[in-house]
């Protein structure tokens, strides 16, 4: 039967079907609808994990322990897991164990553009590549035969192209695994240095084995072609390879790593010019030239943002990128959004606000224009900290989500407590992980599956790690927030704030839209500030509202100071 | 015979139903037994920026993309967007701009609006009413199908002079 799958739809397919039994996960652009459809399938024991280490080192676990088991992240959540992933590469697994990773070349929902595959040379470990939802399915089954077969982690390198194109794919049944046998073996799972060291023996033995596989790999294939020209590409790049030049030979990398070394030599033995294209790094054009093989290769210039096809004849006519104009709208809080309230506030307040990775980051484009820093999760609190080292004079506020302060956040209060740091973090509580399309995390109370479960208590949790005030407050007050974190400012205290109100996406309720009075209007342009989607400018600095946008949240009417935008109660 | 691929370029902006509408046709030409591929964009993107999906099918489809000056259908779904999303159209291709007018009256709210461009849309497809109508099934919940029908046979029969 064919239906319609994205890649990620494929992805939790072909682990069902490979009789996956665990899948662990912190959602991530372009990966997160990966465990949110391995979730449907009732045999598969799923997880929202607390971070990427956490999920790794749980999948990891259950695959020591013979299960079949899957990890999933986006590129940047591999870092996170980097530290249990460099050590297992050392000890193998037991039942098959496959780490899917989706980069996000373009940055379409991202803070950066790494390119995963060299995960593969600094883990030592073999890394899949498919180029569409169909091959995304089968790769996952072939990667749990190599992990059991070789003894390893096996890496499913994605794109956001491959993650969220959907195409007709033929799917199967679920076979059933049965689970390997645990056996207590010290020397192979206690990395002590005197383990290590066997077990790096081990590694550099089965990188042999693996690349003699390459060689063997059929989806490490050729197609033959006329013309002088033959391609050497890989993942999403093939597809527009296969669109811009129909009639060349294309030798096409499944396994992006190890290389196929004899039959990329014997390739580029039968064509006249060998042209490389990949996205991003130069990950094959280099080692194609270290094997001493004359490449064509993209311009440094297109190893910024993603390929398309009209690309692919640019790099074989040895043109350099042309930067195309962003024109496309920027996106802004939904209507009602409870961080446009604390942003309203802070930008009010002229704080300088370290900020983190969530909606919130969306509070830096004009005109909220109020959170200065935005690199990794967790930052929001430890740069209250480090800033707070280096400019003594200024007012810092740390901002972050609820589910960015359990994935990284406790350990940066923890460590501002012990080391004696001072400063406010506010915690936008909106009950939900929401710049990921809105799933649970462990102060919602729910699974991945909606189940009830235990609900973290973040005010005893701050107060645990050593906050010297920890305050709850609805801050759609604006006026009551305001106040709050001008008072702690003022103190010499570490304080976190808890700023609690739902998400848009889970509150739906609605009051009324606010009354506009035009005679009162004094065309300030005040309201238009709060970046509100429902507000619109129209002739000569009047408004609008779009009743059909506005919640009747009425920050709008709070901001105005002429009375023109007021409350309605009916 | 090999069959031409077809290219078709949605766009709007986030909040519109957009992917729902590209689910619709990608659905309905893969019941009438295409090869297709549809992109998607989710996360930022989603947050009222712009959002855009395309869908091509045919015997053999590569690219997941459709290229600038390559599509034979646009549509768009709201004014603004229609400047950037035109240089997709391929010179004699067919731009359902002019849709959105007679769509706001034809509908009572604006979640409608996916589901009647969709049906302007299926008229000049080739692709046959059995597999519209099943793809409408697979989409929607039961709870609006109906609605959605309904919205989806106005647009379709919709008239411009
Ligand atoms: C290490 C890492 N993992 C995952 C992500 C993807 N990501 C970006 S924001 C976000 C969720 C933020 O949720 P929350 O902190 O609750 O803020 P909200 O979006 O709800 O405002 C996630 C999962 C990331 N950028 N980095």
């Amino acid at each position: 039967m064919r239906v319609l799958l994205s890649g990620n739809e494929a992805v939790a397919r072909g682990a069902w079907e490979a009789g996956v039994a665990v899948a662990c996960a912190y959602p991530g652009t372009p990966s997160t609808e990966i465990l949110e459809n391995v979730a449907l399938y009732p045999e598969i024991d799923a997880q929202w994990s607390v971070n990427e280490k956490v999920a790794y080192e749980v999948a990891l676990g259950a695959a020591m322990g013979g299960r079949r088991s899957l990890f999933a992240c986006k590129h940047v959540g591999l870092n996170v897991a980097m530290d249990p992933l460099m050590t297992s590469s050392y000890t193998g697994i037991s039942g098959g164990f496959v780490v899917v990773v989706c980069d996000d070349p373009q940055m379409h929902s991202s803070q950066n553009e790494q390119d995963t595959r060299w995960v593969g040379i600094f883990g030592k470990l073999p890394v899949l590549e498919p180029a569409g939802p169909g091959e995304a399915r089968e790769f996952v089954k072939e990667a749990f035969a190599i992990s059991e077969e070789y003894d390893t982690p096996v890496l499913l390198r994605m794109t956001t192209r491959v993650s969220h194109t959907k195409e007709d794919v033929e799917i199967s049944e679920r076979v059933e695994v049965e689970p390997r046998p645990f056996v207590r073996d010290v020397a192979k799972y206690v990395m002590i240095p005197k383990n290590a060291r066997g077990r790096h023996v081990v590694v550099e033995a089965r990188m042999a084995r693996l690349q003699a596989l390459a060689e063997r790999m059929p989806c490490n294939r050729v197609e033959e072609g006329c013309g002088k020209l033959g391609f050497v590409t890989a993942g999403v790049s093939y597809n527009y390879v296969k669109e811009a030049y129909p009639e060349a030979s294309v030798l096409k990398l499944g396994m992006a790593y190890p290389f196929c070394d004899e039959k990329i030599a014997e390739f580029a033995g039968t064509v006249e010019q060998v042209v490389v294209v990949e996205e991003l790094d130069p990950f094959i054009e280099d080692h194609l030239k270290a094997l001493g093989i004359a490449v064509t290769a993209k311009d440094a210039s297109f190893r910024i943002g993603e390929l398309g096809t009209a690309f692919v004849r640019d790099i074989v006519e040895g043109k350099k990128k042309h930067a195309t104009p962003v024109t496309a709208r920027k996106p802004l809080f939904c209507a009602g959004c409870p961080h446009r309230f604390a942003f309203v506030v802070l930008k009010k307040m002229r704080v300088y606000v370290a900020g983190d990775i969530g909606c919130y980051a969306l509070a830096s484009l004009p005109p909220l224009s109020s959170l200065h820093t935005c690199i990794c999760m967790g930052t929001g609190v430890t740069l209250v900290e480090g800033l707070g080292l280096a400019m003594r004079d200024e007012r810092v506020v740390g901002v972050l989500g609820d589910s960015t302060f359990v994935h990284s956040g406790i350990t940066g209060l923890i460590n501002a407590a012990y080391n004696k740091a001072k400063g406010v973090v506010v915690i936008l509580d909106n009950s939900i992980t929401a710049m990921t399309g809105g799933q649970q995390n462990p102060t919602t109370g729910l699974t991945i599956r909606n189940e009830p479960t235990k609900k973290l208590d973040l005010e005893k949790l701050c107060q645990s790690c050593g906050a010297d005030n920890v305050d709850v407050i609805d801050h759609s007050d604006i006026a009551a927030f305001e106040k709050l974190v001008t008072e702690r400012l003022a103190e010499d205290a570490l304080s976190v704030i808890i700023a609690r109100s739902p998400c848009k996406m889970i509150d739906r309720r609605r009051r009324p839209v606010p009354a506009y009075e035009q005679e009162l209007c004094k065309q300030c342009g005040l309201c238009l500030q709060i970046d509100c989607p429902a507000l619109t400018a129209i002739d000569d600095g009047f408004i609008a509202i779009d009743g059909n946008v506005c919640v009747g949240c009425n920050l709008c009417t709070d901001v105005c100071r002429f009375g023109a935008l007021k409350k309605n109660e009916a | 015979m090999k069959r031409s691929v077809c290219n078709i370029v949605f766009g709007g902006i986030g909040g519109q139903g957009i992917l729902k509408a590209s689910e619709i046709c990608a659905t309905a030409a893969l019941c009438e037994g295409h090869h297709v591929k549809k992109s998607e964009v989710h996360g930022m993107a989603q947050r009222g920026g712009s959002v855009e999906s395309h869908v091509r099918f045919g015997d053999a489809v590569y690219s997941p993309l459709v290229g600038a000056g390559l599509a034979d259908f646009l549509v768009c779904f709201h004014k603004d967007e229609h400047q950037r999303l035109r240089p997709f159209l391929k010179p004699g291709g067919t731009d359902l701009t002019d849709y959105l007018e007679p769509a706001a009256r034809a509908i009572t709210h604006p979640r409608h609006l996916n589901t009647f461009l969709v049906g302007a849309l299926s008229a000049r497809l080739g692709i046959g009413e059995e597999s519209w109508t099943k793809a409408m099934h697979a989409v929607f919940d039961a709870k609006i199908l109906e609605e959605n029908l309904k919205v989806f046979r106005a647009g379709r029969s919709v008239e411009i002079q």
